[in-house]
């Protein structure tokens, strides 16, 4: 079994409104470069010119926010649910 | 000039990362890099009809500055919202040790009693304007509160998310409204990351999702109050209570807008962040001299503010720095006994939220952060009535007697003396 990412409405030019994609990767790093090689473009989205998650750019794992866990050290196990989520405001 | 009744005045809207420009649709976020999009306005256009003379002949509403506020036409929800009074607080300034100190009371704005009134009625007015009939909300209770108030006067549809742990008050007043209330068995965060995912899925105008670049603008016109109750003037400090730090952010924008149109001088300005130490993303951070925050895990009373990924936070952070300003941080106690304190001194019950902003009011006057013989304004931002769970416990019990004078004559022998004896 794989690993599933929810593409978020802005993202989906990208991956061809695909909603739900699938990847095989072991941590959140190797799954960004694994959306970058089969949507290009998508990694500018989602990482800055250091190479970190840009700052208004929330990842999820199984509802877990990554900066809770190790980042984009964050591992991944198969049937993880990987969420890209914009920032919002308060309520 | 006289304002048009369908003069626009908005421009487009722009991301604050990277500046790209979009359209003024139900739209939150830059394509490019998730940056927030923000309402930029012809401001030469403003000043033509927007003076202090018009203004003033306008009726007593945030909507007297209309032109500064994101609707295309006239407001169509919400017309009576703000000019909430400026209370000059003297009991309260010389508890804490303070030359002129007012607070700025949206615990009585119209129709459901918190700031979140000023924010809806322009989202909601714009959902109109873009044709959605259902509204929706990701909410700590007050926003709920309001879109649940102002979409029943309006006949919108409203749907709000909120955590399912909120105090019972803040969940029977969006219930009452008729609204469908949905209870996320999770923290606000959740339920906020809950509600980014639904709203794109429904066409729904979800106030602080996909409407939030005109929602955010909402909250300026509490600045504009302010300024203009002062006689004109921008106070030299400005507490105000950060949850995801929209506010602060908001409110710093209003003041320099009133500077850029001349409606006030420019002055010595310092915008303070006030949170609950069981969340304190921002001010950690503020107070750590970074110029970006952790996110934490909510443990607080101060539940409307309990917001542990603050999305505002990096902008809170740069208008502290900006203005040299601030931030501090209450524990629970200190909020029951800020709430106390406002009441005892002012009249004013504010719930959580007030605490904390008074509070740190108190804090940063005792650290010499606010001087002396300086003069400051403080947001309380929401009414102590829909937080009783709070302070139930916490502020003594009525003592009982039987209608007995002899009863009652023992009961005060000590404190006071009846006039003919």
């Amino acid at each position: 079994m794989a690993k599933k990412v929810r593409i978020p409405t802005p993202l989906r030019k990208l991956t061809n409104n695909e909603e739900l994609v699938e990847i095989q990767a072991a941590t959140i790093g190797e799954a960004i470069t694994e959306l970058q090689n089969r949507f290009p473009g998508i990694q500018e989205r989602l990482v800055d010119e250091k190479g970190e998650v840009r700052r208004f750019v929330n990842v999820y794992v199984n509802e877990e926010d990554i900066r809770f866990l190790k980042n984009k050290d964050t591992e991944l196990k198969d049937g993880d649910e990987i969420s890209i989520i914009p920032a919002i405001a308060g309520g | 000039m006289i304002m048009e009744k369908t003069e626009n005045f908005m421009r487009a809207l722009k991301c604050r990362e990277c500046g790209r420009e979009y359209p003024l649709t139900a739209t939150h976020v830059c394509e490019f890099d998730f940056g927030p999009l923000e309402v930029v306005y012809d401001y030469d256009h403003i000043k033509k009809s927007l003076t202090r003379e018009a203004i003033q002949s306008r009726p007593k509403s945030m909507w007297r500055y209309r032109e500064l506020l994101p609707v295309a036409g006239q407001p169509t929800v919400g017309q009576q919202v703000g000019f909430t009074p400026l209370v000059k607080a003297d009991r309260l300034a010389r508890r804490l040790g303070i030359r002129e100190l007012w607070v700025k009371n949206d615990t009585v704005n119209y129709p459901t009693l918190s700031f979140k009134d000023r924010v809806v009625s322009v989202a909601l007015s714009r959902a109109r304007e873009l044709g959605f009939t259902t509204v929706a909300c990701a909410s700590t209770g007050n926003l709920a509160n309001s879109v649940a108030a102002n979409a029943a006067s309006a006949g919108l549809r409203a749907y709000v998310f909120i955590p399912s742990d909120l105090e019972q008050g803040k969940i029977l007043n969006s219930l009452i409204y008729g609204a469908q209330v949905i209870g996320i068995k999770g923290h606000y965060d959740e339920v906020n990351r809950l509600c980014a995912e639904i709203a794109g899925k429904f066409g729904w105008a979800f106030v602080n999702v996909n409407m939030r670049p005109y929602y955010a603008e909402g909250s300026k016109s509490m600045a504009y109050e302010i300024v203009e109750q002062l006689g004109w003037q921008i106070p030299q400090h400005t507490i105000v209570p950060m949850a995801s730090g929209s506010l602060l952010t908001k409110i710093h924008k209003g003041y320099q807008e009133m500077v850029k149109l001349g409606l006030a001088k420019e002055s010595e300005v310092h915008v303070h962040g006030a949170q609950a130490t069981g969340c304190s993303p921002i001010s950690a951070a503020q107070k750590a001299g970074l110029d970006f925050f952790k996110p934490v895990k909510p443990n607080t009373i101060a539940k409307s503010l309990a917001i542990g990924t603050p999305a505002d936070g990096f902008y809170a952070l740069k208008v502290m720095k900006e203005t040299t300003a601030a931030a501090d941080d209450v524990t629970d106690d200190e909020i029951r006994d800020a709430i106390r304190l406002l009441a005892e001194t002012e009249g004013i019950f504010a719930e959580t939220a007030g605490g904390v902003t008074v509070g740190v009011t108190k804090k940063l006057i005792a650290s010499g952060k606010i001087g002396p013989n300086d003069s400051a304004v403080i947001c309380v931002t929401g009414n102590g009535l829909k937080t009783l769970d709070a302070v139930d416990g916490h502020c003594g019990k009525p003592r009982e007697i039987k209608p007995s004078l002899r009863e009652f004559e023992a009961l005060v022998a000590n404190e006071v003396k009846p006039v003919n004896a």
